[in-house]
């Protein structure tokens, strides 16, 4: 009896996945736990607010509402594909995990589904090339983009010369760290600096083993490809062994402001990439704090604001925004489907003016998508971290990377992916 | 008063010896492979294979297989994480290289190299024992998901080191990649199962899996009554890296289709599936299934009801999940430490004697 009724109760649980149509839904597959949630929870805080500001300003997208119906995923492949298989059935029009593992899980899933993926910063980098990959998305920058960015900065600090340098390359052992790899050997070839890359295991709290190699080795500079914990730790492992902060370089998602604080005032000086603006000085975020906070509605504690993980989530979901009305517009209905949004994306227009409009002028660069470029401009900046006044300050413009070296890495890789599962390009 | 030997002739030793001797258990086994085979493939969508089927069965080989080696031949094993990469790695590089060879051989053949390598870190169990022999094996667990992130080969030289599964079709139907119908997926992992498990379950039954029990309850004792310890170590590890090479060829290649070595084989898998079948039940069969269905159902019928039916915050529910499937593991331990196998012996037990327990 007692064990029907919990076979009973455990079935129609299983199947609660309940459609809700007639909005615009946004699922975010966040990870507020684990050893990634210093980062998963200021982004997925960052999406879900500027939507609820959407919401509860402007009345949706549109004059349609916006949900986004929140799956944990813990960074973990099995949940991912759980979460995506869970909130696909409730009308889903795009998917942004923020984890290159699931990313890959779902290319070829999203394809078949006729789903977009938005992979802003993250994900396949060869997915720029829509030619090949017409679901997927990662506008306006890719980590190799972020890698030539690095490489450039250190270009321009050294007038121009890195011949014989020695960079250290610290990564998270996985798909996400193993990415710039190929673009930085291109590059090590192309400027004659020499390559060192070193691998940290999942999660990343111990690292002294590479920190020691780091200080046998005394490479010039350290690049980061790291991730929730992993970057904590480094950043005080790096400050253990002296090595000087402004040497030391991550890409943009160890660029978060919870990375660097744990180590104090160490930490100062420390840099790294990133594809849109610091800091809280944008109207967008008075309005988020008016609308959304103050009136209690906020995803998180909202104290995040402003901070940088917080920042790129509210410009992934302005960007998304964006091109759902695009896609409105094309289609001419405000009840978008998934192909539509796809549509949207493929032709999104972000201009200047539009920007200030949205009251994020000179947050993130202007840029077309094509059917041919799903990459965006590739631009971005090196910001660099102020211990004293606890922000981070950008010390160079938003400058191009250099497409040359990523351009045929971006074709070979995509051609690549086409030839293993029989794609044909698109856009001819 | 239903379930008994009683009035269940049987007049032949083939009759005595079968698997289920009472009828009722018959009954339901055949209705269980019926609904299995007949009822579920036609209401499957692919929330329920990817959520639900196709993980708890591909675990319920893992478990199997696990079982084999630490419930039946009582060899402790923390490297099946790593042993899962092997048959994950293997049926890839035979995928991409012989395209036009069936999934199912490819299964197979990544089953054994499997077995093969676990018979080469199995070589350590000869000299070893207990605790000592579980950090070998995890030397295994971190030396596989070592080499398979740091020899490019085995991954045909990708850029980020992720495998991903091309497509592939048993019988003209598409069993692997995105395409894959959902009842498809459900099919190919529910046959691997039952045969697996068919096999295990006679395997454990017959002079080998005696054997195996025998160096398990005391070695010396099955030495000296004719129990070649090197051979029935040897087959208990080749064995049980069969069935968990056949469990990550299909969790690669079905289920998941792209893998990286340290984030889907790593050491937490290898302690999920220790944890299924202490919950199930060392050296049950049965112990297994219930085992990997405790473990893959529990966390997803928790996050519905908490996410999905209380509309609770994401992170609260997942951490409550934490500490729910931990408490369980330990009121487990605590209350039944022969797992959900012993309580479903137990209640066989008691339905024997209904309703006159005296």
């Amino acid at each position: 009896m007692k064990f029907t009724k919990i076979a009973a109760a455990s079935v129609t649980a299983l199947m609660v996945a309940t459609p809700v149509l007639a909005d615009l839904v946004f699922p975010s597959l966040s990870y507020r736990t684990g050893p990634y949630a210093a980062g998963g929870i200021p982004y997925a805080d960052g999406f879900a607010d500027y939507f609820t500001l959407l919401n509860e300003r402007d009345g949706g997208i549109g004059g349609v509402a916006i949900q986004v119906p929140e799956c944990e995923t813990a960074y973990n492949t099995e949940k991912g594909v759980e979460c995506y298989e869970s909130t696909k059935g409730q009308g889903a029009l795009v998917y942004n995990p923020l984890s290159t593992g699931i990313t890959y899980q779902l290319i070829p899933k999203v394809t078949a589904d006729n789903i977009p993926l938005y992979t802003p910063g993250y994900g396949r980098t060869s997915a720029a090339n829509g030619k090949v990959f017409s679901n997927v998305f990662n506008f306006p920058a890719n980590y190799w983009n972020a890698a030539s960015l690095a490489v450039n900065h250190l270009l321009e600090i050294n007038g121009g010369d890195i011949k014989g340098k020695k960079i250290a390359l610290v990564y998270h052992n996985s798909a996400y760290g193993k990415e710039p790899i190929r673009t930085l050997e291109g590059l090590a070839e192309k400027h004659g600096f020499e390559l060192l890359a070193i691998p940290v295991d999942h999660p990343g709290q111990e690292q002294k083993a590479q920190w020691l190699q780091i200080r046998r080795e005394k490479p010039d500079n350290v690049l980061m490809w790291g991730w929730g914990v992993m970057n904590q730790v480094a950043i005080q492992e790096a400050a253990n062994i002296r090595f000087p902060m402004e040497n030391f370089i991550g890409v943009w998602w160890s660029g978060g402001d919870h990375d660097v604080t744990p180590a104090g005032d160490k930490s100062n000086g420390y840099k790294a990439v990133t594809f849109h603006g610091v800091g809280d000085d944008y109207p967008v975020f008075g309005d988020i704090q008016k609308y959304v906070v103050d009136s209690g509605k906020a995803a998180g504690a909202g104290d995040n604001i402003g901070k940088a993980i917080y920042n790129r989530g509210v410009y992934a979901a302005m960007l998304l925004a964006e091109a759902a009305k695009t896609a409105q517009e094309i289609h001419g209905t405000a009840d978008i489907t998934a192909a539509q949004m796809r549509d949207g994306m493929e032709a999104l227009e972000i201009t200047e003016e539009r920007m200030v409009e949205l009251g994020m002028g000179g947050f993130g660069p202007s840029f077309t998508v094509s059917c041919e470029n799903h990459g965006g401009p590739g631009t971005g900046a090196i910001q660099q971290w102020d211990a004293a006044a606890g922000s981070w300050k950008l010390i160079s413009d938003f400058g191009g990377s250099d497409m040359d070296v990523i351009q045929p890495l971006i074709d070979a890789d995509s051609a690549a992916y086409a030839s293993e599962n029989n794609i044909t390009e698109r856009c001819n | 008063m239903f379930y008994r030997e009683a009035g269940d002739f049987k007049t032949s030793y083939k009759d005595d010896n079968q698997t289920f001797p009472i009828r009722l258990d018959r009954m339901g086994y055949y209705i269980v492979m019926f609904v299995a085979f007949c009822v579920v493939p036609f209401f499957v969508n692919d929330y329920w294979v990817n959520s639900v089927f196709a993980p708890f069965l591909i675990y319920a080989i893992a478990a199997l297989g696990l079982n084999i080696l630490t419930g039946y031949a009582g060899q402790v094993s923390l490297g099946t994480g790593g042993f899962m990469a092997v048959g994950a790695y293997a049926v890839y590089k035979l995928m991409v290289a012989f395209p036009d060879v069936s999934i199912v051989i490819h299964v197979l053949l990544a089953g054994g190299i499997t077995a093969v390598v676990g018979v080469l870190f199995g070589l350590p169990s000869l000299r070893i024992k207990g605790f000592y022999l579980a950090v070998a094996t995890l030397a295994a667990q971190f030396f596989l998901v070592w080499v398979f992130n740091k020899v490019p080969w085995f991954y045909n030289y990708s850029a980020s080191g992720q495998i991903n599964a091309p497509e592939r079709s048993v019988f003209g139907v598409i069993v692997t990649g995105p395409n894959t119908e959902a009842w498809a997926k459900y099919m190919i992992c529910l046959v691997f199962v039952v045969v697996l498990a068919w096999v295990a379950r006679n395997l454990t039954r017959g002079m080998m899996g005696r054997k195996w029990m025998g160096i398990r309850d005391m070695d010396i004792a099955a030495e000296i009554i004719g129990v070649n310890p090197l051979m029935a170590k040897l087959t208990a590890f080749a064995v049980s890296s069969f069935f968990v090479g056949v469990a990550g060829a299909l969790f690669f290649a079905v289920y998941l289709g792209a893998a990286e070595a340290g984030e889907s084989f790593g050491i937490a898998k290898s302690f999920l599936i220790l944890f299924m079948i202490i919950i199930g039940g060392l050296g049950s069969i049965f112990g297994s299934f219930a085992g990997a269905a405790f473990m893959v159902l529990l966390p997803v019928l928790l996050k519905n009801v908490l996410v999905g039916g209380l509309g609770w915050p994401t992170d609260l529910a997942a951490h409550l999940e934490f500490m729910v499937v931990g408490g369980l593991i330990v009121i487990f331990l605590i209350l039944e430490p022969h797992g959900l196998a012993q309580l479903w012996r137990l209640t066989k037990e008691k339905l024997r004697l209904w309703p006159f327990p005296h």
